[in-house]
């Protein structure tokens, strides 16, 4: 008990530490760039306490919980599972964590207002929600295949920056020709997808699978799923404003 | 402030984040491989854990920092701020950039996902690449990122060419930096923003294209992310690059360290 309740002060120092930087910018643009007092002083402190709170938990939370199922579910993978459960459950896994998330829906509500006013769509509640849901699922879809290229690669061991590289190639051809209003949106739509939680979960995942495969490096072919997860949207969405 | 309601939303909002996880984890466990989970118990506390930090890390950051960041890229992008909007000029908005720099240094810093991977690679690394190194080397990508991302804004040039021009720049250090980085460096690019830059960014580039003259909020507030998912990659490449090279030059180096 002794060692966990020490352990656990030792990682609330950290994420006070961590935090402490947010502090001093906010409060030396506030106090000396505005030269305006820092409001609800109460609240402010109270704040910053639960997310050192929050922070501490998060991270004992990974290492009792996410990191352990993300590795064993690849061990179990590994040695017992057909190739195509594991593809299968690849898939579920980005397409599953994707669809549900907060940004993207917001971003796909944003992209569904672009849409209408620069004309491209009908400017009526009904024409923007059936934009914005299906922009939704054409990025998890893009997450899920991400994570299935990214999961056979760790298996076969192909070489990430290939991939990569020829992922951008595609993106500078599509770009070319793809609706100007739709490309911030489509570059931004790579950075929002991978979720606090997936990402834990995801690296995991890649780096248990190299770790139980003969012949792969964890830190070559372990990581690398969420660059895929994020290269994939950017070229679905690019896709998307030019068919739709 | 109820601050119960927001406890609530943000909790049924990460539940709502979790659920469709464990629901896909726990079918294929039981259902397709049928292997009953080792450390049940362990697995529900860690997982309790992860929502529990993530519910108050959440409703701290809509207490403290969220309103205070939001207001702050609002006044900083101001007209009384940045004098009258039409004999300003890139210069004008040079605490803008500032900001944007420190505010994304400071944020990345404390970004969970981050700490998660970085977490990882020094398990897998075996100590080589340490969770502090790689965190600041991907916050120096993306507080230069976000200083060029709203320098773009300003000029309103076409985001493409500058997100094209730093994927040929990815692509050619792909080529000399020390292989064994490169998979993370990618990574980091995509972990970077989430939970506390995003919604920080996003203020800030709405902000921004709304005082500019002649941008459109619409149009021009948007690829901020896109820039903070870009520089990191380039930071985390030439880190190990130079480590690499100071190494060549010291006698004991072999091993470079990020």
């Amino acid at each position: 008990m002794g060692y966990h309740l020490s352990h656990f002060f030792d990682s609330l120092l950290k994420s006070l530490r961590d935090i402490s930087p947010i502090i001093l910018v906010v409060a030396f643009f506030q106090l000396f760039v505005l030269q305006s007092p820092l409001p609800d002083l109460a609240n402010v402190f109270l704040g910053t306490a639960l997310v050192v709170l929050g922070l501490t938990c998060f991270v004992m939370g990974l290492e009792l919980g996410l990191f352990p199922v993300g590795e064993d579910m690849a061990h179990a993978f590994a040695h017992k599972g057909k190739l195509s459960a594991l593809l299968l459950f690849a898939f579920c896994l980005g397409f599953g964590t994707t669809i549900a998330e907060p940004a993207l829906i917001a971003v796909a509500d944003e992209a569904a207002k672009v849409a209408a006013v620069t004309e491209h769509i009908v400017d009526s509640d009904a024409a923007r929600q059936e934009y914005a849901a299906a922009l939704r699922l054409c990025v998890a879809a893009a997450v899920g295949l991400a994570i299935v290229v990214g999961v056979l690669r760790v298996l076969r061991g192909w070489p990430l920056h290939w991939l990569m590289i020829g992922g951008y190639v595609l993106v500078v051809v599509i770009t070319a020709f793809a609706p100007q209003e739709i490309i911030g949106i489509a570059y931004d739509s790579g950075g929002v997808t991978t979720s606090t939680i997936t990402v834990p979960l995801v690296t995991a995942l890649g780096v248990g699978l190299a770790n139980a495969i003969k012949g792969r490096n964890p830190l070559l072919d372990g990581f690398g799923l969420i660059a895929l997860a994020s290269l994939t949207p950017v070229l679905f969405v690019l896709l998307f404003g030019i068919i739709w | 402030m109820v601050w119960w309601v927001e406890f609530l939303s943000n909790l049924f909002g990460t539940l709502g984040d979790v659920a469709p996880i464990v629901a896909t984890i726990l079918f294929f466990h039981l259902v397709v491989l049928r292997i009953a989970l080792r450390r049940p118990t362990q697995l529900v506390v860690g997982t309790g854990f992860v929502i529990i930090g993530m519910v108050l890390f959440l409703l701290g950051l809509q207490m403290a920092l969220f309103p205070l960041g939001e207001s702050m890229a609002r006044q900083l992008t101001s007209e009384q701020f940045v004098g009258s909007a039409e004999t300003a000029n890139w210069q004008s908005y040079m605490w803008v950039y500032l900001f944007a720099a420190a505010i994304g240094f400071a944020t990345t810093i404390a970004e969970p996902s981050l700490l998660a991977v970085a977490i990882k690679a020094n398990q897998v690394s075996g100590g080589v690449i340490s969770v502090g190194g790689l965190r600041s080397s991907v916050a120096i990508g993306v507080a230069l990122g976000l200083a060029v991302g709203t320098y773009r804004i300003v000029i309103g040039e076409p985001l493409q060419y500058f997100i094209i021009a730093g994927y040929a720049v990815v692509v050619v250090q792909t080529l000399f930096a020390p292989k064994d980085i490169i998979p993370l460096a990618y990574d980091s690019g995509g972990v970077t923003t989430s939970t506390v830059t995003v919604p920080l960014v996003t203020a800030l580039g709405l902000g921004l294209a709304a005082s500019v003259p002649g941008r459109d909020v619409l149009i021009d507030g948007f690829g901020l992310i896109a820039f903070a998912s870009l520089f990191p990659m380039i930071a985390v490449m030439a880190y190990a690059q130079i480590s690499a090279y100071l190494s060549r030059y010291s006698e004991s180096g072999e091993n470079h360290e990020v």
